[in-house]
């Protein structure tokens, strides 16, 4: 099964995904990570996107507001629009919001500093193609890392993310401010989820927490029936 | 335009080094000329007062690659890879323009790491700054922290390297003088390193990155004079980064190397342009020729002058081979990046610049680069130091020991540095084993399956009292972090942050410092494998104290190690290298005599390097055995400070400790050389410390929620280990928040 993890010019997670898609995931999942440049217009043949963090284009303005517009997007739109999964992480989030896959906005956290550390989240629900592997109401821990995480949407939009299930993950320690502690959602067709913790960085022992490849596991066991 | 004395001395140089240009020249020079050399031969660019000293630093050592003289120095790690580090400092430019400062500090030293075909994978800092709190200059010197800490993380973050460590002191004499020394390592394959030696005549010269402007012009001469009231408008002269654009460079830059068409490559840090080209000339013993009408501008009307000294940054300058510039410049291209030939190696050993077809310099490389001037500058005299040698009549006796170390534990200099922290992203790359908060960071190098130990430590007020031994407690002190993770030291680098050497007491320092980490160094086996040298650290003719910060490296098989923090009840506490030697003479330049009674006096803490070294020994076999279920050494604060430290996982600790000396002094005096570890086998670690001849008093055990230490009968301090907490994690975010600027 094949992963591809989209890369900007500022990417800097790109690396981290292919490796713990590569390396970290068991074997018997056959998974295998490439990258994708960010003008191609064509994905290839893979199973599932990443879109990993980092900083697109530099993001000095409104992160991932320039993204949006790059070449690689429009395939990624075709390729959710397919019923594809497609996972943001962090920028990936930011530049999926921007691009209109997914509702809301990502502000700037509220403290307005960078935030690095580990947080607890609760799995909001199972029934999605990333979160499969994880109980409702599941606790796991992932770092966070950014600086515009803040997840924003008027009322009736919660409301609704709520009431359509689609909100997959809420921080139990909020960092940032973001509303009704969102920490991930997804698309109305739930082949789509953006997050702002990196699961590609709890693949490993190593690493203090291995709870990352519950995610990416999900997604990839959900493979064949989204790609039927 | 007429070179005449007033410009000679604007430009910073004596007249005696004019007339040296002169006869190397053969000639007067011209302006453009004339700046040319100021730059290279700044203090900053030539280290015309510290070369003679530096040649005392051991620099050779079994994994030693690349010493001193490249743009970063590389060590061998095994299996066919290495590793490329250095530290630099961008002092000056912190305090005229924190946030850009210290951000571009992050970018000249990430450049020196990729040259040489290094991807960067950590990075550290060590800051100083005047005290936040209790100053005159309280709120600058806030406003210059937070500017450096989001500067550090603007261009870290973006980059996407980790910032996995450091250390950060405030001092008054930091106040106008902050130092931001950045450190940066980057693996590389062994057979891959690129070097700045340009080679093969009529091979073209490439210039690639950002475009120039006239940002930093002078960078580097303003880095090489005291501050004074005017220094404000030298703002101009600090650059601005774009982390993004050196993203860019990097990826770019390595993808290049790849292609095998790349001779030499060298950043354009300090002096742009003009360093970058007449070092690489001079390292290959070959001439450049360079037309400034070809380098990619930001700007229209620069002059010569304004390009050559131009610092504008995220640039390189590169030379490929003959024919094969297509490859380059088809790289950069996909990476949307500046690549254009602009000049071409000649076999005449001489830097020639056009502009506007017209030659407006013509200098011999080894002029610039190797015939700087070289100066033994007076330092036979006493260190300068202005703080008594006797302890004070009256030492206080403390009245409440609980209620001092709150204190010291919420002090600035002691505190949780979570606040600066977590604005790095230290997690990205997903190498960090241990990242920032504990005595070294570790990083994990996914190549060959070994892991980094990295460490920074610098101490100005034992420097201050005694260069020699100060310098020598900061490296056994990092060697000592390095061990406390199981790691082995394989070699240093270090930042000499210094006054005014043409100060005699100050040169003193200078000299003193060095001759202390070459000592050190060479018996600690960490051959020093480059650096940077920072002097004029004056501000109206007030020094920082002599603050030389170590870096030193180590080797380790990747695996988790034992924790700072206490794990379990029950476990027993022992104290490997002993009680020490804390007394009053030596007690004047701990954390309790600044942060109680704020006075300093003495002398730093004694230390013995060969029993230091055998309490490293020790405790890697305790650590490899599996032996220790936490491990952490002492430094500043003492016993009672790092027991706080191992109580901030929530287990508390029952201590008892009998030297009879003051409670104070057993409590809070900095004796080097220990380690403190929990254990559920004692008697193993004691078999093994017996065997290193060193001491391992067992001086209590774990317990649930409070932390208590006496000498057996009196009870010193009993405090809850969540107060103990607080008093540390809150401070930092509490003085911030108090003056509004958290």
């Amino acid at each position: 099964m094949k992963v591809g993890v989209v890369v900007f010019p500022g990417s800097n997670c790109d690396h981290d995904a292919w490796y713990a898609i590569n390396r970290n995931l068991p074997g018997a999942l056959h998974a295998s990570a490439e990258f994708i440049w960010h003008d191609s217009t064509d994905l290839g043949k893979v199973d599932a996107v990443l879109l990993p963090g980092g900083f697109s284009y530099g993001d000095y303005l409104r992160c991932g507001a320039i993204a949006r517009f790059s070449p690689v997007i429009g395939a990624v739109k075709k390729f959710a629009a397919a019923g594809g999964p497609v996972l943001g992480v962090c920028n990936g989030f930011q530049i999926l919001v921007e691009a209109g896959l997914l509702p809301g906005a990502l502000l700037r956290n509220q403290d307005l500093k960078f935030v690095c550390r580990e947080v607890t989240l609760r799995s909001e629900t199972a029934d999605s193609p990333f979160t499969s592997k994880l109980r409702k109401g599941q606790i796991v821990t992932l770092p966070v890392a950014h600086g515009e995480g803040r997840y924003f949407a008027d009322e009736r939009t919660l409301d609704t993310l709520e009431a359509e299930d689609r909100i997959a993950l809420r921080y139990l320690d909020n960092p940032n401010g973001s509303l009704r502690d969102i920490a991930g959602v997804l698309n109305r067709e739930r082949n789509v989820m953006g997050m702002m913790p990196h699961p590609e960085r709890a693949c490993d022992p190593l690493m203090g927490s291995t709870d990352g490849l519950s995610i990416l596991e999900s997604m990839l066991s959900a493979v064949p029936a989204l790609t039927r | 335009m007429t070179i005449t004395p007033e410009l000679v001395e604007q430009h910073q140089l004596t007249s005696a080094e004019y007339q040296k240009i002169v006869s190397l020249l053969g000639r007067e020079p011209s302006y453009t000329e004339l700046g040319v050399f100021s730059v290279m031969w700044s203090e900053h660019c030539s280290y015309k007062s510290s070369r003679i000293h530096l040649k005392k630093l051991p620099t050779q050592g079994k994994y030693v690659v690349q010493g001193p003289g490249e743009n970063a120095g590389i060590i061998g790690i095994g299996g066919g890879w290495v590793v490329a580090f250095k530290i630099e400092s961008h002092n000056h430019p912190s305090y005229i323009e924190p946030f850009q400062g210290a951000a571009t500090g992050v970018g000249g030293i990430l450049r020196d790491i990729f040259t040489m075909g290094a991807r960067p994978i950590a990075v550290m800092d060590s800051l100083r700054f005047g005290p936040p709190v209790d100053s005159p200059n309280g709120d600058r010197n806030l406003r210059i922290l937070t500017g450096v800490v989001s500067g550090i993380a603007h261009y870290g973050n973006c980059f996407g390297v980790p910032t996995v460590g450091g250390e950060c002191i405030f001092e008054e004499c930091y106040s106008a003088n902050p130092l931001v020394n950045v450190f940066a390592l980057g693996v590389c394959k062994a057979d891959e390193i690129f070097y700045a030696r340009a080679s093969g005549i009529g091979n073209p010269v490439i210039y690639v990155g950002a475009k120039t402007g006239r940002d930093g012009i002078h960078g580097a001469s303003m880095a090489s004079a005291e501050f004074t009231e005017e220094s404000k408008q030298k703002r101009p002269n600090v650059q601005v980064g774009d982390p993004f654009l050196e993203k860019l460079l990097l990826e770019a830059c390595l993808e290049a190397m790849k292609t095998g068409a790349i001779v030499a490559i060298q950043d354009m840090g300090a002096a742009g342009l003009t360093s970058s080209s007449c070092e690489m000339g001079s390292r290959g013993g070959v001439g450049i020729d360079i037309d400034l009408d070809l380098v990619p501008q930001r700007e229209s009307g620069m002059t010569a002058y304004e390009m050559l000294l131009s610092e504008s940054q995220e640039r390189m300058l590169l030379v490929a081979e003959k024919g094969r510039e297509d490859e380059v410049f088809q790289v950069f291209r996909k990476w949307g990046l500046d690549a254009v030939t602009i000049g071409v190696v000649t076999e005449d050993g001489k830097l020639r610049v056009r502009h506007h077809g017209k030659l407006v310099a013509e200098i011999p490389n080894p002029a610039l680069a190797d015939e700087a001037p070289r100066y033994d500058r007076p330092h036979n005299v006493r260190p300068y130091r202005k703080a008594p040698m006797g302890p004070p009549s009256h030492i206080p006796i403390s009245q409440d020991l609980n209620a001092d170390l709150l204190r010291l534990i919420g002090s600035p200099d002691l505190c949780s540095k979570r606040w600066i922290w977590e604005q790095y992203d230290y997690s990205v790359r997903t190498n960090t084993i241990v990242g920032p908060g504990s005595d070294a960071a570790v990083v994990r190098v996914k190549e060959t399956g070994t892991s980094i130990a990295m460490s920074l430590d610098g101490n100005g007020r034992y420097c201050y009292l005694d260069p020699r031994e100060g310098a020598k407690l900061a490296v056994a002190e990092c060697c000592r972090n390095l061990a406390t993770t199981g790691a082995v030291p394989v070699a240093a680098t270090n930042n000499l942050n210094f006054g005014n050497p043409e100060r005699p007491e100050v040169m003193a320092q200078l000299v003193e410092a060095i001759e202390g980490i070459a000592e050190a160094c060479a018996f600690f086996e960490a051959p020093i494998t480059g650096g940077n040298v920072s002097l004029y650290n004056e501000t109206l003719g007030e020094g920082i104290y002599p603050t030389p910060v170590l870096g030193v490296i180590g080797l380790m098989k990747t695996a988790i190690p034992a924790p700072v923090h206490f794990r379990s009840e029950g476990a027993h506490i022992l104290l490997l290298g002993g009680l020490g030697q804390n007394h009053a003479l030596r007690f004047g330049s701990s954390e309790y005599a600044k942060v109680i009674f704020k006075q300093l006096w003495g002398l730093p803490p004694q230390l013995d390097m060969a029993y230091e070294k055998r309490v490293h020994d020790c405790v890697r076999e305790i650590l490899a055995e599996g032996l220790a279920e936490s491990a952490h050494d002492l430094s500043d604060g003492g016993l009672a400070v790092t027991l706080s430290e191992c109580c901030t996982g929530d287990i508390g600790a029952n201590v008892a400790v009998e030297t009879g000396e003051r409670a104070e002094f057993t409590l809070f005096g900095e004796s080097p050389s220990r380690i403190l570890l929990t254990t559920a086998e004692p008697a193993r670690i004691h078999e093994i410390a017996l065997r290193y001849g060193v001491e391992c008093p067992r001086i209590g055990v774990t317990m649930k929620e409070r932390l208590q230490v006496g000498d057996g009968n009196t009870m010193w301090i009993d405090i809850a280990t969540t107060d103990l907490k607080q008093s540390f994690e809150a401070s930092l975010p509490q003085i911030l928040h108090t003056h509004n600027v958290g």
